[in-house]
């Protein structure tokens, strides 16, 4: 016979449960807990240094004096170049990949390259921007060969990105084009791209909120220079790398965790945008 | 039967599969112009596929084959070097599902034109006005020409993509069960304007509703398992069908 009351169990379904709910609750809290524990740490410790001349004037001292103003405009370099150059090559890829490719081997080897590129360590890319774009193609230390790198960094996501917006956008609008005589192109255009723009916008920024991070590949290949730069082809120093100088050669603690402020909260707001961007674009579709 | 009509589509032994999956059995049928030809038949029994064949739309699925001879006056629509662009221009299509773009009124009707023909803005605006109107949506969104098109309820929805298709000018139309969506007031304004369009256009209405297909439709096919049983006047196939599975589904013994 069947016992279906289950009044034999050590537990019940109901205690069982709530114990259940219990951990996950706690995986949770823990979770937030970390979050709030290191930017509470870090903004408690770097605060303090965090004024307009911190921003806005360039270093003294290798950094341990004056502000951070030149590793700020470093970084927005880098970052500009990868994304000038990972958003045309990344779009194009995706619209390949999903439009046009067939399911053959080469369509499948080139998605699995995709997958690759992204799980490449950072440093490794570092060092391949160091030996192909800084040495051979004679490139030097400079805003053009540390954005490149980090290109190739946010290239997969770019991709990945572009890819899930174009893959939602409905077959039936397709086909709506389609059926008055549109071109594939003409189609994908002016119907598939402007409906994928806000997942393409969302993702290119979230790349660009790692991009930003991204220390180990731009060391070898922007320099560390702490002058401002007057064209891409001068190095630079961004902020991540300036953070870790201060750090590993002992200059300057409280700059250190100033700059890691700043880099924090300009992370923060590359996110609030790409959720405000998401956010707007699910309204007007309403 | 089709004595006194001119013939628009032709299609002679049409076979298609799916993979090796065969969706369509010679389809013989000759669809006359500036009628309503209404093709009905149960879920998988090809009808779609059929309608899709005739503006090539099944060229989006890349394991479909098809052989036999399509003709739209004397061109066939599967030979080598037909333009399937201007056959869409040609042959346009509503369907199930009102799928209107997510931009403005005025830019849905002018994306067809804006893409074939080079209109100045007057032109334009007349066109979408003409096209509107046609569809018996002009005084409803006359003065909202502006607002998105999702501004529109289901009914409206389906009118605009009719006008949208109207505004390329084409010569057949055809649609996919186009008010199998939409609620029973939007669906008879649906039926009065097939009704009225068939004095410029060829119309062909693919649909589930038996009602819909005697109300509206000159000439009724039926189609079943990929074949095609039964042509004829719908008067005729509803009133005294030849094939005993004709009878046997418009009495609604299965389907």
């Amino acid at each position: 016979m069947i016992n279906i009351a289950g009044h034999h169990r050590i537990l019940s379904h109901d205690t069982i449960n709530k114990i259940a709910t219990l951990i996950l609750w706690a995986s949770a809290a823990v979770t937030i807990s970390f979050l709030v524990y290191i930017i509470g740490f870090i903004i408690i410790k770097g605060i303090g240094v965090i004024n307009i001349s911190f921003l806005l004037e360039s270093p003294r001292m290798s950094g341990a004096e004056g502000g951070i103003f030149n590793a700020i405009v470093g970084t927005l370099c880098l970052v500009a170049i990868a994304i000038i150059t990972a958003v045309p090559i990344g779009v194009g890829a995706a619209i390949f990949l999903i439009e046009y490719a067939t399911d053959n081997p080469v369509t499948r080897m080139i998605t699995f390259g995709v997958e690759c590129l992204a799980g490449i360590p950072s440093i490794v890319i570092g060092l391949f921007g160091y030996a192909f774009l800084v040495v051979y193609l004679g490139l030097g230390f400079s805003i053009l060969s540390g954005g490149l790198s980090l290109m190739f960094m946010i290239l997969p996501w770019t991709v990945r990105a572009s890819e899930e917006a174009i893959k939602t956008v409905p077959m039936e609008l397709k086909e709506g084009s389609l059926a008055l005589g549109a071109t594939k192109w003409q189609t994908i255009v002016q119907i598939v791209l402007p409906e994928a723009l806000p997942g393409i916008t969302t993702g290119v920024i979230l790349g660009t909120g790692k991009a930003i991070g991204e220390t180990a590949v731009i060391m070898y290949t922007a320099g560390s220079s702490l002058l401002l730069p007057h064209s891409i082809s001068d190095p630079v120093r961004a902020l991540p790398y300036h953070l870790y100088i201060l750090v590993s050669e002992g200059i300057s603690e409280d700059m250190a965790y100033g700059s890691a402020v700043v880099l924090l909260v300009m992370i923060l707001i590359i996110n609030v945008m790409a959720i405000g961007i998401q956010k707007m674009c699910n309204r007007r579709r309403k | 039967m089709l004595e006194n009509e001119t013939i628009e589509i032709e299609s002679i032994d049409i076979n298609l599969w799916y993979d090796d999956i065969q969706a369509l059995k010679d389809i013989s049928i000759k669809l006359p112009k500036n009628k309503v030809t209404a093709i009905i038949g149960p879920s998988g029994c090809g009808k779609s596929t059929f309608l899709r064949c005739i503006n090539r739309m099944n060229d989006l699925i890349k394991t479909c084959r098809v052989t036999g001879e399509l003709l739209c006056g004397s061109t066939d629509i599967y030979g080598k070097d037909i333009d399937v662009i201007t056959l869409r221009k040609r042959i346009g299509m509503v369907f199930q599902k009102p799928n209107p773009f997510p931009m403005s009124i005025y830019d849905n009707i002018a994306y067809g034109p804006r893409i074939h023909n080079n209109l100045n803005k007057n032109g334009l605006n007349d066109l979408v006005e003409e096209s509107l109107r046609s569809a018996a949506l002009w005084d409803e969104v006359k003065d909202k020409l502006n607002k998105s098109a999702f501004s529109l309820s289901g009914g409206q929805q389906q009118r605009l993509c009719i006008a949208r298709t109207l505004a390329v000018k084409p010569e057949v139309i055809l649609f996919d069960e186009p008010c199998s969506a939409l609620d029973p007031i939007s669906t008879t304004r649906i039926e009065d304007l097939i009704g009225k369009l068939k004095k410029d256009y060829t119309i062909i209405i693919v649909t589930h509703n038996m009602q819909q297909a005697a109300r509206a439709s000159d000439y009724t096919a039926f189609f079943l398992l990929g074949e095609m049983i039964e042509f004829g006047k719908t008067k005729h196939i509803f009133e005294k069908p030849k094939q005993k599975s004709t009878e046997d589904y418009i009495t609604g013994r299965f389907g």
